[in-house]
């Protein structure tokens, strides 16, 4: 009896050992994990948060003070900053920026939602090779049609207008955003808008009740990749716009260095953390309707 | 109240396919009326031209007296139960069921007298509120045919309603289907025409007052199920209605000492002047000879005129015993009584079997018609 039980002691206490053993070696493999991930994540991190940093600091601190924390925080950079050395404030861009956004960002949305689900529903005379010019448009780089499209804005007398950078896109211009709502259509049965036909829908009521709401997370990210990419965008106004009075915030953001004065980092740097607010802002709100929109076309019937 | 009209209707797809063709068949005001046939034979194309899904070749569509070859679906006087059930999956259940009559700008008295009666109808008051993701498989069945029958249309169309369902609901769903088609006609006071497809012979038979079988665009034969069942117009019917399926082999007719016989292979046994009579003029030669498995079975000891066969293997299915049969090569099924059966005694042996000859069908091996049936 007394060897017996002493043997299970034995016992327990080497199954004790090798529980804590693996515990050790399971909170030191997270451990170096983490800090591997939370390492590398730093490092992607790091010129945002020294961008932020920076914009709080004097314009002789960024270039003496490597570290994003300022010695002495201030807001000169977004007071003066914002008063730009134009007669025009921040305000003005922005605006600008929002009237360039608000129609592009609608017309994509109806324009290529309407085409998207006349490509994937329908058979019409010359289908498949309107979708073979979709495609090659899509595998276009749009350096090539910068050219002709700007001498044809310019005969139209729509140069220095907000029109050739939003009318392109609100016509279906935009093919990647056709393409990516015809595949998501396709995953999505007919069946539901047979019925609606059956109930007595046209085609018009059968793509405003039934196929856009199916679309709508398809629809949000397509209206957060137009916002985005438009916010972003300097080549199109840069090309496009010749009026400081015009221009959007990319644009604006390029003025400051413009000037013959020494460049004021601090006020650069400032309005690019304000610049950028928007489109994070956006993103974080629609986030869950985004990654649904990008992830899956499929829809549980 | 209206009856359905088809004429001589085909359909070819753009790539030169001829789905249906050529069909006419006439659905009575009040019938149900069964489409059914193995995949790919067209039902479904049939039933989606009716609704107006598919367009029409040539031929005309008449509901009612109405032409209705280009009129768009929702004027059609239809409504349809799809086999997904095809609910809008982002309105509730109400949204569902009102939709058409929103669309048709209906007064909201209506709408909601309509939505009252469908769901004491059909027992779905408490789903009303929720959206077709929290339904079950039968629930959303039941909102599917209640937005079917909101509408008070002329013909109901249903595109295999039940395939979705597990076996056993889909037994409580025929019974109620059947009996709704009833309670419409009686207390709703609609003519209820109906035209059901399924590929399912046991619904077929089991809903339809009649039934049209289909095979490859072609009407193989329209009838009530008992005519279907005892008296089909061809071997294809034969073969696809009833369970198990009814053997069909070929054999040969041939003159005899005492009058026709029927050969197989080498053996023969006696036709029946019952068989004789129905039997097309002196037809001899090959037939192909349709047996259901209820009408060939172990002959009792002593018995003459009787087929000789090795039994392959057996199923047991409860009251009653499925044989598995080679009879000179060719397989058969017998279907016998389980009790007092030898199962063990069965297995492997040489058995003798009797055919009911007033129940047997001959048809021509050739084109598959039936040449048992003049009288």
């Amino acid at each position: 009896m007394a060897t017996q039980s002493s043997t299970m002691t034995d016992i327990e206490r080497e199954t004790e050992r090798t529980n804590r053993v693996t515990r050790r070696l399971g909170r030191i493999s997270a451990t170096v994990r983490y800090l591997i991930l939370a390492g590398v994540g730093l490092i992607m991190l790091y010129p945002l948060i020294w961008l932020i940093g920076a914009s709080f600091k004097t314009n002789a601190e960024i270039f003496a003070n490597p570290g994003f924390i300022p010695h002495e925080p201030t807001l000169d950079g977004y007071v003066k900053g914002w008063q730009t050395s134009t007669p025009y404030t921040f305000a003005t861009f922005f605006w600008n920026t929002f009237l360039i956004i608000l129609p592009k960002t609608i017309g994509t949305a109806i324009s290529a939602t309407a085409v998207a689900y006349g490509f994937a529903r329908f058979e019409f005379p010359g289908k498949r090779i309107f979708f073979s010019a979709l495609i090659a448009i899509l595998l276009l780089p749009n350096v090539v049609t910068r050219i002709p499209q700007y001498l044809l804005f310019r005969d139209l007398g729509w140069l220095d207008t907000f029109l050739p950078l939003w009318v392109p896109s609100a016509l279906a211009g935009d093919a990647f955003f056709v393409f990516m709502l015809i595949q998501f259509l396709r995953a999505i049965p007919r069946d539901m808008e047979e019925a609606a036909r059956v109930d007595g829908a046209n085609t018009a009521q059968v793509l405003i009740f039934i196929v856009v709401p199916l679309l709508a997370p398809a629809i949000v990210s397509v209206c957060l990749f137009q916002i985005m990419w438009t916010m972003n965008d300097f080549l199109g106004p840069l090309i496009y716009l010749s009026s400081v009075d015009k221009y959007p915030v990319s644009l604006a953001l390029k003025l400051s260095i413009d000037t013959t004065e020494a460049f004021d980092w601090n006020k650069i740097l400032a309005m690019s953390v304000l610049a950028l607010t928007p489109s994070l802002v956006i993103f974080f709100l629609a986030q869950k309707r985004f990654i649904e929109g990008i992830s899956s076309g499929g829809v549980k019937g | 109240m209206a009856g359905l009209e088809i004429r001589n209707v085909e359909k070819v797809y753009g790539n030169k396919f001829k789905a249906v063709h050529g069909i006419s068949l006439e659905v009575r005001d009040g019938e149900f009326m069964v489409l059914v046939g193995p995949s790919g034979c067209a039902k479904s194309t049939l039933l989606r031209m009716i609704a107006g899904l598919e367009t029409v070749t040539s031929g005309e569509i008449l509901i009612g007296e109405r032409v209705v070859n280009n009129v768009v679906p929702g004027k059609r006087g239809i409504s349809m139960v799809f086999q997904n059930y095809a609910l809008y999956p982002h309105m509730k259940v109400i949204k569902n069921l009102s939709f058409g009559m929103r669309l048709a700008r209906r007064p909201k008295d209506e709408i909601d007298a309509g939505i009252g009666q469908v769901t004491t109808l059909l027992e779905i008051e408490e789903l009303l509120d929720r959206l077709p993701k929290q339904l079950s498989g039968g629930q959303a069945q039941r909102v599917a045919v209640g937005r079917a029958i909101i509408k008070k249309p002329e013909v109901f169309l249903f595109d295999e309603p039940l395939s979705n369902l597990d076996a056993k609901l889909r037994a409580a769903m025929r019974v109620r289907l059947t009996e709704l088609h009833q309670r419409l006609k009686e207390q709703m006071g609609l003519s209820s025409t109906v035209v059901y497809v399924t590929h399912d012979q046991v619904e077929a038979m089991t809903m339809g007052d009649r039934i049209c079988v289909m095979k490859d665009g072609r009407i193989m034969q329209v009838a009530d199920p008992v005519t279907l069942y005892e008296r089909p117009a061809n071997a294809f019917v034969a073969g696809f209605i009833g369970t198990p399926e009814m053997n069909l082999v070929s054999a040969t007719i041939r003159s005899g000492s005492g009058g026709l016989m029927l050969g197989l292979g080498s053996q023969a046994i006696q036709l029946d002047t019952l068989v004789v009579e129905r039997l097309e003029k002196e037809r001899t030669g090959d037939v192909t000879l349709g047996v259901r498995p209820q009408h060939i079975v172990p002959a009792l000891p002593g018995a003459v005129n009787t087929l000789e066969g090795k039994v392959s293997h057996l199923e047991f299915m409860g009251h009653e015993i499925y044989l598995h049969v080679l009879i000179e090569g060719q397989p058969f099924i017998s279907v016998t009584q389980s009790a007092g059966f030898d199962r063990d005694a069965a297995r492997d042996s040489v058995i003798h079997f009797t055919l009911q000859q007033d129940a047997i069908h001959l048809f021509d091996p050739n084109s598959g018609e039936s040449i048992s049936l003049s009288d």
